[in-house]
């Protein structure tokens, strides 16, 4: 392992977060969902630490649990040099001023009875973060300026404006308090094609110009490669790959980083005809019964019967790029 | 030869409180047997609805069908009344579908093997023990494994994948001259997108069967299609083979759209550039070219008219007054 020399902004070390499964009126508690078993990695400041993977494997739980929504089961998350992992429910607040969320659903995550500059400014008020009226009006203007939204639009509603428009009301009430750390949950996946260009480009130009520090989480191995500096792909709660977003499509490793990547087309037919596809078999097992060893293993095309046994440790293979897998 | 399906001038609209929604607004395209055709554009650009109005799906009101052709096997399905025999016998059986939500296009109250020899035996005429059996066999061909037993299980019973994948049995059940597949992996996982595509492709080899892929993903199209529509605003601004439209857009739609999406091959840095503004308004629109008013050459366009669709290379065809291809890419990456 690297020392913490360099300076990690945010780390997360042997995160595990298991979900009890209950059954009955006393709900009594028949299992447990690993949801994100033993997860550990680093985020440099200024920098975008994707994290993708198909659905179910935890990567919102991850966001999740560095925002503390959740308590996480076991493990450190140390931000700034501190572990917030288990600090109590009443200095989470106060945590929520640094690290923000941007959501998947700009329908759902925005209130229809409140108008745009309420939700903007809302985290303003909660945190005490301006003296006085016009302080307040000045940087809800700003903010809205910030995300290329008209300022004249605070009055309105969000049913009057689009879904770009609305993903950057999002954008701007999480960019309300300052933060230095955002967790993008899916920031475009629910968008039109020709917006996601939009809301990529804003993320970046916002990144360079306040210094942000991004966990993006997504599903979309293309769209993730092109923000993230690094780029974690994870399987069924585990991380079985971190590599730059370089590497990743040049030279991945892991048996299921390459399946994942051959499953996403490139618009192009003349590099589709000469692609390399590799189409897995069966579907992902469940995370409330996941599989001996490699959590890959039952799917694996080079899986051996070692595999089974235990549960491959993320080893770097070259600087900057771990595997968990024990035929690499 | 005559193209198995041939739409002339389709146009449907949508009454609506605002007014009337112009959905589909003079398309016409053709699908010819055994061919993979993709047909791309964003939300609410009239390509679901297109296909909707092919097989008279379109529910009326608010929908009507106001105008065109849709020959198949030579005859014109839009004589026929949404409810007729004529039209009933065509739909699901020699046209079928596939839906983009495989929870609420399957009943839930039936089991899956009721809903596939439903079809079986209204369209094959085949009795209850074959078309079980016949079923079985079709589960099996989209990789379902156990299908004799998983057979009598229900929609929920089934993962999204599976679900797809029971979709695709009753869409080839009685082989179809032509499947429409209205964004048929939208909702699932990348993996499970490959994998559901894949089964997709084969089945509808197998059956000789065409298919149009409707969807907003360029890379499956370019992956599976041979030939490619590309929708704006209810209308059909490019159309060619995929290797024309993707290595030699025309249209700057088409070139704004294939420059904005990331790709997995191309350097990380590259600045992804949006199209700017938003697609019109289907109730009000201008009579200029429908993209004009977010068109990075439109400074360089000074006709004020509705541009017709027109060719511009054998088979590859582009609404717009100038040929986006000329024109150093400068600008349409400024």
């Amino acid at each position: 392992m690297e020392s913490s020399q360099d300076n990690a902004f945010l780390e997360v070390n042997n995160l595990k977060m298991y979900f009890p499964v209950t059954q009955g009126i006393f709900r009594r508690k028949v299992g447990e969902v690993k949801a994100v078993d033993d997860v550990s990695f680093k985020v440099r400041k200024g920098e975008t630490m994707g994290i993708v993977g198909e659905s179910g494997c935890g990567k919102t739980t991850i966001g999740r649990c560095i925002l503390r929504i959740y308590r996480p089961t076991a493990g450190q998350i140390i931000f700034k040099g501190q572990d917030i992992a288990d600090i109590p429910s009443d200095k989470v607040r106060d945590l929520r001023r640094q690290i923000q969320l941007i959501f998947q659903d700009p329908y759902g995550s925005l209130d229809p009875r409140q108008s745009a500059g309420s939700i903007v400014g809302e985290a303003l008020k909660i945190h005490r973060l301006c003296r006085n009226k016009e302080e307040y009006r000045n940087r809800v203007n700003e903010l809205f300026a910030m995300v290329g939204l008209d300022p004249e639009m605070t009055n309105r509603y969000p049913h009057e404006f689009s879904g770009g428009q609305r993903q950057r009301i999002g954008i701007a009430r999480a960019l309300s308090c300052s933060p230095d750390f955002i967790v993008c949950d899916e920031p475009i996946s629910a968008l039109d094609v020709s917006i996601q260009a939009q809301i990529i480009n804003l993320l970046k130009e916002l990144q360079k110009k306040l210094g942000l520090t991004y966990l993006l989480i997504a599903h979309d191995l293309s769209v993730v490669r092109h923000i993230s500096d690094t780029v974690a792909v994870m399987y069924l709660g585990h991380i079985v790959e971190i590599t730059s977003g370089e590497e990743l499509y040049v030279n991945p490793l892991m048996p299921y980083t390459k399946a994942l990547l051959s499953a996403v087309p490139i618009p192009n037919p003349s590099v589709e005809k000469k692609r390399e596809r590799i189409i897995l078999k069966g579907e992902v097992p469940s995370p409330l019964n996941p599989p001996s060893g490699c959590p890959f293993h039952p799917r694996c095309p080079i899986a051996i019967p070692d595999c089974s046994q235990e549960v491959p440790l993320l080893r770097q293979i070259f600087p900057g790029h771990m595997v968990a897998c024990i035929r690499v | 030869m005559a193209p198995l399906l041939e739409v002339k001038n389709l146009k449907v609209t949508f009454d609506t409180m605002a007014g009337i929604v112009k959905a589909v607004d003079g398309v016409s395209y053709h699908i010819d047997e055994e061919e993979v055709v993709g047909l791309v554009g964003e939300s609410g650009c009239g390509k679901s609805v297109s296909q909707m109005a092919t097989i008279q799906l379109i529910p009326t009101p608010p929908g009507h069908i106001t105008g065109g052709e849709v020959i198949f096997e030579g005859k014109d399905l839009l004589k026929y009344r949404a409810d007729s025999d004529q039209m009933r016998s065509v739909r699901g059986g020699k046209i079928s579908m596939i839906f983009q939500e495989p929870m609420t296009s399957l009943n839930p109250v039936f089991s899956v093997g009721d809903q596939i020899t439903e079809t079986l035996s209204l369209h094959l005429k085949l009795n209850r023990q074959a078309a079980k059996q016949r079923a079985i066999e079709l589960l099996e061909q989209v990789g379902i494994p156990d299908a004799a037993i998983r057979i009598d299980n229900y929609p929920h019973q089934f993962s999204g994948g599976m679900r797809q994948r029971v979709m695709i049995a009753m869409a080839l059940s009685c082989h179809p001259k032509l499947v429409i597949a209205d964004e048929p992996t939208t909702a699932l996982d990348v993996t499970t997108q490959a994998q559901v595509l894949e089964i997709m492709m084969d089945m509808v080899k197998r059956y000789h069967s065409s298919l149009v892929i409707v969807t907003h993903n360029l890379g499956i199209v370019a992956r599976h299609a041979q030939r490619i529509y590309v929708m704006y605003a209810g209308r059909i601004v490019e159309a060619g083979t995929s290797d024309d439209v993707f290595n030699n857009p025309r249209h700057p739609y088409t070139i704004a759209l294939l420059k904005s999406v990331p790709r997995l091959d191309e350097p990380r840095g590259r600045q992804l550039v949006p199209i700017l503004g938003l697609p019109p308004n289907l109730i009000d629109m201008p009579p200029i070219c429908a993209f004009k008013p977010r068109c990075p050459l439109a400074d360089k366009c000074k006709k004020e008219t509705d541009p017709e669709l027109r060719p511009v290379d054998d088979n590859h065809f582009v609404r717009c007054h100038i040929d986006a291809k000329g024109e150093p890419s400068g600008i349409l990456s400024r």
